[in-house]
């Protein structure tokens, strides 16, 4: 701590060189820490799907459906614990710019199965005991204003006419990145109401007795509808989040493109200052050392240098982004899960310390080999 | 008693043998030293002339352990300083030595104290223990009310006097200036000689000076002349 006041001092020499190289280390992770937030908001629930839930979706196509019969098959499945089913909705709010997903779900077990989705029991009782309920998520009713009581009117587009929902609860995540964006209302309405496709579901959700037992049971699943008219793709909902995901493009490798350039830039940018604030300052290293500061101090002073340029603009930038998805999704719906975790700024500010590092690298050990007696001759 | 001759009697503080310094550069080989014998008391004030290039002020980076021999010995208070190297040099040279140079070489960003308290970051003195010594330093050279200004706030003088605070800091064996009053009118000059007279006579420094100021010179007790890679006793100096 007692050199930290040389390091610092150091810093304060060029005050615009300094300020503009930490306003580059500002803005890359900034945009790192959107590009973090975007990656995940794309993945959906990829990150956040749990290891004991599977997904069984239509072999062929996740838009066909499955016979509403699986689910007593499913049950009798050793292994496993619960199950669920939902059908896409696609209704229209207002205005097609008004997307916002709406599954059809049988209400109980769909709680039962995901314990991720928290909702007051009063609220919970009255999306049970109404058949046009609907539960709304916290994201979701907030975009819109949506409150319990009010009354929802959405044009179905699979199914066409007007179809109006009373909204019984508002469900938050039990974590900051469970998406709230989702409209959910009762799968025996959809089954009642709709001209066709009756007796079917859009995709079940098993839940797990044990997560490490997932291999066995989507085979065992897989094989019971073998060579039947509706033969099932059992998967981990991670594995179906992730397919799901993909379907918008590899989001995943387009942030990794942007994210290394950005680094390997800030690297160069850093790297060049850290550079020339050492040649300048070859005589006061030399004096330095001469007065008995060993290599190694110098060295440890330019890296604490460099370092420390890096680790306080990576720090504003990580937490401007983080300020920026506290407003949530600012695209009206495209990216549900707009979140920031606490992970990803620590890993961002390891990142930058990382670079930080390695920019310092070369000019400190040019430091730690300079030799005081030619050092002193340039003086 | 300051000896070129190597006939030291064994008790002299420094003491150098045969020493020799080359220098390559492309094909031709440059013998700055040439079998160099010095003896350095205790208390001693020696300062040492010669035309440019006569090899004073490597002699000054060997004797501070700054660069090594090609051969010969430098022993300094019982330690042979040719026969280390290193982190074990280096920590030698915190240790004993105490650096005043021509340019006063100071840290432009680092006020007068922080520049006299850079030696002692690296022992293990308390916060409190190191504000102590930068404070009689400081106030030895006369500027305890300076002690907050920065470099560029200074006189060439001052600078130079924080520069000595610098070098006596951590209490070294001897100091080592290289043309200390270089830089400075005559009348800084002057004073900055008495205060080198004074850290020698009523402190007990030892001081070796190299110097182009015979107005300089007259005040250490010898004054040695760099001649052809050896030192010969001249006249003048008031040992």
């Amino acid at each position: 701590m007692k050199f930290l006041r040389l390091v610092w001092s150091n810093l304060t020499r060029k005050k615009v060189r300094t300020t503009l190289t930490i306003g580059s280390f500002v803005v890359a992770l900034f945009l790192f820490g959107l590009l973090v937030t975007i990656r995940g908001a794309f993945s959906g629930g990829v990150d956040v799907a749990a290891a004991d839930r599977l997904s069984v979706i239509n072999k062929t196509s996740l838009i066909l459906p499955l016979p509403i019969s699986y689910r007593e098959r499913i049950t009798g499945i050793e292994g496993v614990r619960g199950i669920t089913f939902a059908s896409w909705f696609g209704g229209v709010y207002q205005d097609e710019r008004n997307f916002f997903p709406q599954f059809a779900v049988e209400p109980q077990s769909w709680l039962d199965v995901y314990p991720d989705y928290v909702v007051p029991e009063a609220e919970k009782q009255a999306f049970l005991a109404d058949r046009q309920a609907a539960l709304v998520g916290r994201a979701l009713a907030k975009r819109f204003g949506f409150e319990v009581g009010d009354r929802i009117p959405l044009q179905g587009t699979i199914w066409p006419g007007t179809w109006e929902f009373n909204v019984a609860g508002i469900y938050d995540g039990s974590r900051p990145d469970v998406d709230t964006s989702t409209f959910l209302f009762r799968h025996d309405l959809l089954e009642e109401t709709r001209q066709f496709g009756k007796g079917t579901v859009g995709w079940y959700v098993v839940r797990l007795d044990d997560p490490d037992d997932a291999v066995r049971v989507s085979a065992a699943i897989d094989e019971k509808f073998a060579n039947s008219p509706y033969e099932t793709l059992t998967q981990t909902e991670q594995a179906f989040a992730a397919s799901f995901a993909k379907q918008m493009g590899n989001i995943e490798l387009l942030v990794l493109v942007i994210g290394s350039v950005v680094f390997f830039t800030l690297l160069l940018v850093a790297g060049n200052t850290m550079a020339i604030a050492v040649r300048e300052r070859t005589g006061e290293l030399a004096v330095l050392k001469t007065v008995g500061y060993s290599d190694r101090a110098v060295l440890g002073l330019v890296l604490a240098e460099a370092v420390l340029i890096a680790g306080q603009g990576g720090l504003i930038g990580l937490l401007l982004a983080k300020l920026m998805t506290l407003g949530g999704d600012p695209t009206g719906g495209m990216l549900a899960t707009f979140y920031l975790g606490w992970d990803s700024i620590a890993l961002g500010f390891l990142l930058t310390l990382v670079v930080g590092t390695a920019a310092g690298l070369l000019p400190a050990v040019a430091a730690m080999r300079l030799r005081v007696v030619d050092a002193l001759r340039r003086v | 008693m300051v000896r070129v001759d190597g006939g030291g009697n064994g008790t002299s503080l420094i003491r150098v043998r045969d020493l020799d310094k080359r220098y390559v550069r492309g094909s031709e080989e440059i013998h700055v030293l040439q079998g160099l014998n010095l003896d350095v008391e205790a208390g001693d004030f020696v300062a040492f002339m010669g035309p440019s290039g006569s090899g004073k002020t490597t002699l000054l980076n060997l004797l501070g352990g700054l660069d090594v021999p090609s051969s010969g010995s430098i022993t300094v208070a019982g330690d042979e300083i040719t026969a280390l190297s290193g982190a074990k040099l280096t920590a030698w040279r915190a240790r004993h030595v105490g650096f005043i140079f021509q340019m006063y070489n100071l840290l432009p960003v680092l006020t007068a104290f922080q520049n006299v308290e850079l030696p002692l970051l690296l022992t293990r003195l308390s916060t409190a223990q190191r504000r102590a010594h930068v404070e009689t330093a400081l106030a030895l050279v006369g500027l305890q009310d300076r002690m907050n200004h920065y470099p560029r706030q200074l006189s060439g003088g001052q600078e130079q006097r924080v520069a000595i605070a610098r070098a006596i800091v951590t209490d070294p064996t001897f100091l080592l200036c290289d043309e200390p009053t270089g830089d400075l009118d005559r009348r800084s000059a002057d004073e900055i000689m008495a205060l080198l007279e004074e850290l020698v006579n009523e402190h007990g420094k030892t001081a070796l000076m190299v110097t182009h100021d015979p107005r300089a010179a007259e005040r250490a007790h010898a004054v040695l002349h760099l001649d052809k890679g050896a030192l010969v006793e001249a006249t003048g100096g008031r040992g």
